[in-house]
């Protein structure tokens, strides 16, 4: 994975004395608050509804294992033994004090790491397929374009003061693992039908929010070494145009749907056309010092399936089913991606403990090539898993709780902090995902079901992706009482869509009554090997909205 | 109101006029508004300028630039952040005049406004009293280099690098 040069380096300490300096000058009133808060946000430090937080950046959703435990060290010594990984492949700490921030800022330096841009309205910390490097669809390794864009898009002179929050996803693969097309500009890396040469298609305008929308495509083909000017004039034209008189219509993804996707797109390439490329552009010797970086590790030569392996699965029913569920085909012949859940039964999703980090960056020393990644599903990732070793890591991943075989299953929930932490929310989140997993925690009923993705959001800033989600659930409030819209056909992938709303809100006891319904009329409706999102595309929204409905008239 | 560039605090050699009048001034600054009406007048030894809000069209700006010697650009608050692109325009559209940014900015953008074009910044009164120039010259230096290549800065981090690895290729060679 990257490492740090001593320009890296300098930066990132740079920062935290400038985090420092402005501390110092909000105390002595040379900063108003107003004018503070900015700053603090573009370093990852919000108020919260009981403290600070803070948002530490992962970029691109990769970790070592060194960085790991200083995660569990800070989570130890600063906040209260835990952190809490979020759908930006970021990890969050929600109790520390402000006072300890500077002391934070140094310790996450000592490990190449930082919480620059990761809130304000900036250009945030980019992610990426977690699955990078390794996946099997893929065509070229998305971190490398993510490093280059983390750099450039570190303390932008021209684009610190946006009209809003602005997210850049990477991929470099066929099927979609990072949502491209929820966000403000989608990269995915492909192959020119003609040439064969590598370039990227670039989507703008996709976002979720209390506006959801997909991403247009601008470009079909970028040649890859005129990413950053491209950038740069997408940028310019943002900055310029999009709306500043309502925050809730700031977003990039207005502007597109006002204007027009195609005209957006005359005024980017005009732009462009007029940028002096060469000047704005990293020069290829610096896109390559970059990839070097992310080479693959030396793998061993090993049959594509192993004996060893199936040999354990065959005695072991549980740990079958757990080897089945949660890893992912390889590049390298003999090797998984293998994704450790955060989710098990009763936890809050996303929620681990200083000592089951520690666990994970020692499992990830001895096998994976000390490298972790973290999901935007809010799960982690043990990348370079040779299949043989997957039974002595799942005995030692079940001894810390973290043996659940749920990934991409119903009880494998993404949910925002919600109510319980967030000053935004509106409803709480977590205790939703708790009781929906709590009624299909039977894991044989749960594995009949198959592949489903529910997405909670405490609110409509939708940070738990609701819009996306086969059955969202979205936590409003009305007139004091919490009350949960679902919507359904939501579609995270290649194939992105918004989900439609099923009816109207219920209260947070009703909710886990109506997932059932929902997924009665699938296994009803279901033909052989159809997966949930496949029947509700099939058979569209009818069937589920009358069951719904039968559910929620029996509330009213 | 107080003026400083890069190196300090500095005296506005600019005289603002309200309307197109310029009469015998060395050097007026005039609203956009104006600007049309205010050119013509304009004599050989006296130099004009414009303020411009954040919000006019590149377009427009450009057909007058070559005639001017300073352009304001009005930031209404600090967060509003078109003043740094509309400076980039000026200056890629081929400005070598004197580019001004005018308003709340504050000391932690400094370094940024500079970046993008800027030659110096007018500040109102009470926000220059509560951030004295010493803390805007320190906030200026704070961050050494950054990254991006095209802001004025020859010693961004990606041209060190560039440099580097040219001076490693004469020394093996």
């Amino acid at each position: 994975m990257y490492r740090y040069d001593e320009f890296d380096e300098r930066f990132v300490r740079e920062r935290v004395g400038q985090f420092r300096d402005q501390v110092a000058r909000r105390l002595d009133g040379s900063l108003t608050e107003d004018e503070f808060k900015p700053l603090r946000l573009k370093n990852g430090v919000y108020l919260q509804l009981h403290a600070y937080m803070l948002r530490i950046a992962i970029p691109y959703g990769t970790l070592s294992s060194r960085q790991l435990r200083q995660l569990a060290l800070i989570g130890e010594r600063y906040d209260r033994g835990y952190g809490h990984f979020t759908t930006r492949q970021n990890l969050q700490f929600n109790w520390p004090k402000l006072r300890d921030i500077p002391a934070i800022l140094d310790l996450l330096a000592d490990v190449e790491m930082h919480g620059i841009q990761t809130s304000g309205n900036c250009i945030r910390n980019v992610t990426a397929d977690h699955f990078a490097g390794v996946a099997q669809d893929e065509i070229e390794d998305p971190r490398p374009t993510a490093e280059l864009i983390r750099q450039w898009s570190s303390l932008h002179p021209e684009f610190s003061y946006l009209p809003r929050k602005f997210k850049i996803a990477v991929t470099g693969a066929e099927h979609d693992r990072a949502v491209i097309k929820a966000h403000d500009i989608g990269l995915r890396l492909r192959r020119h039908p003609d040439t064969g040469a590598v370039g990227y298609e670039i989507s703008v305008g996709g976002g979720l929010g209390r506006t959801p929308m997909i991403g247009k495509v601008v470009r079909d083909h970028l040649p890859k070494g005129d990413l950053l000017a491209y950038l740069e004039a997408i940028m310019r034209v943002y900055n310029l145009e999009g709306r500043r008189d309502n925050k809730y219509k700031a977003r990039v993804k207005i502007l597109v749907h006002e204007i027009g996707a195609e005209e957006f797109t005359r005024r980017v390439e005009e732009e462009f056309a007029r940028l002096d490329g060469p000047s704005v552009n990293a020069d290829p010797a610096e896109v390559e010092r970059i990839a070097a970086y992310f080479a693959p590790p030396a793998y061993e030569t090993l049959p594509e399936t192993s004996r060893t392996l199936d040999a354990m699965k065959a005695a072991n029913p549980a740990f079958a089913r757990w080897a089945e569920v949660n890893t992912a085909p390889h590049k390298a012949p003999g090797y998984t991606a293998l994704t450790i859940s955060l989710k098990p039964l009763g936890q809050a999703p996303g929620d681990a403990t200083s000592d089951q980090m520690r666990l994970v960056a020692d499992i990830a020393d001895e096998f994976s090539h000390s490298e972790i990644r973290v999901t935007h599903a809010q799960n982690l990732v043990l990348p370079y898993v040779r299949q043989r070793d997957l039974f002595a890591i799942w005995q030692r991943l079940g001894e810390a709780g973290l043996a659940s075989a749920n990934v991409g299953l119903i009880t494998d929930i993404i949910a925002c902090p919600g109510l319980d932490y967030c000053a935004l929310a509106t409803a709480r989140s977590i205790p939703i995902a708790q009781a929906i997993q709590q009624r299909f925690a039977d894991a044989a009923r749960e594995a009949e079901i198959g592949a489903l993705n529910i997405k909670i959001s405490g609110c409509i800033n939708a940070c738990g992706h609701h819009h996306v989600g086969h059955i969202g659930i979205l936590g409003l409030e009305k007139r004091g009482i919490e009350s949960y819209q679902i919507t359904l056909g939501g579609d995270a992938t290649e194939n992105a869509a918004i989900g439609e709303i099923l009816g109207p809100g219920l209260p947070a006891e009703e909710v886990p009554d109506a997932i059932e319904r929902i997924v009665g009329v699938y296994l009803a409706q279901r033909v052989e090997g159809e997966s949930f999102i496949d029947t509700v595309r099939r058979i569209g929204l009818a069937p589920f909205k009358s069951a719904f409905q039968e559910a929620a008239h029996a509330v009213a | 109101m107080p003026l400083l560039d890069r190196n300090g605090t500095k005296i506005d050699a600019w005289t603002r006029s309200e309307g197109p009048a310029i009469g015998n001034l060395s050097q007026a600054l005039v609203p956009w508004e104006a600007l049309a009406e205010a050119l013509p007048q304009k004599t050989r030894d006296q130099r004009i300028g414009v303020i411009v809000p954040n919000t006019v069209r590149i377009a427009e700006l450009k057909l007058v630039l070559r005639q001017l010697s300073l352009v304001a650009v009005a930031f209404p608050a600090y967060s509003d952040g078109r003043g740094f692109s509309l400076a980039k325009h000026i200056r890629n559209h081929g400005f070598t005049g004197t580019l001004r940014a005018s308003g709340p900015l504050i000391a932690d953008q400094f370094a940024y406004a500079l970046s993008c074009g800027f030659d110096e910044i007018e500040l109102p009164d009470t926000l220059a009293a509560r951030q004295p120039v010493e803390q805007w010259l320190k906030a200026r230096d704070l961050i050494s280099h950054g990254y991006q290549r095209g802001y004025g800065d020859s010693r961004n981090i990606l041209d060190q690098r560039r440099a580097a690895r040219a001076a490693d290729q004469v020394r093996a060679s």
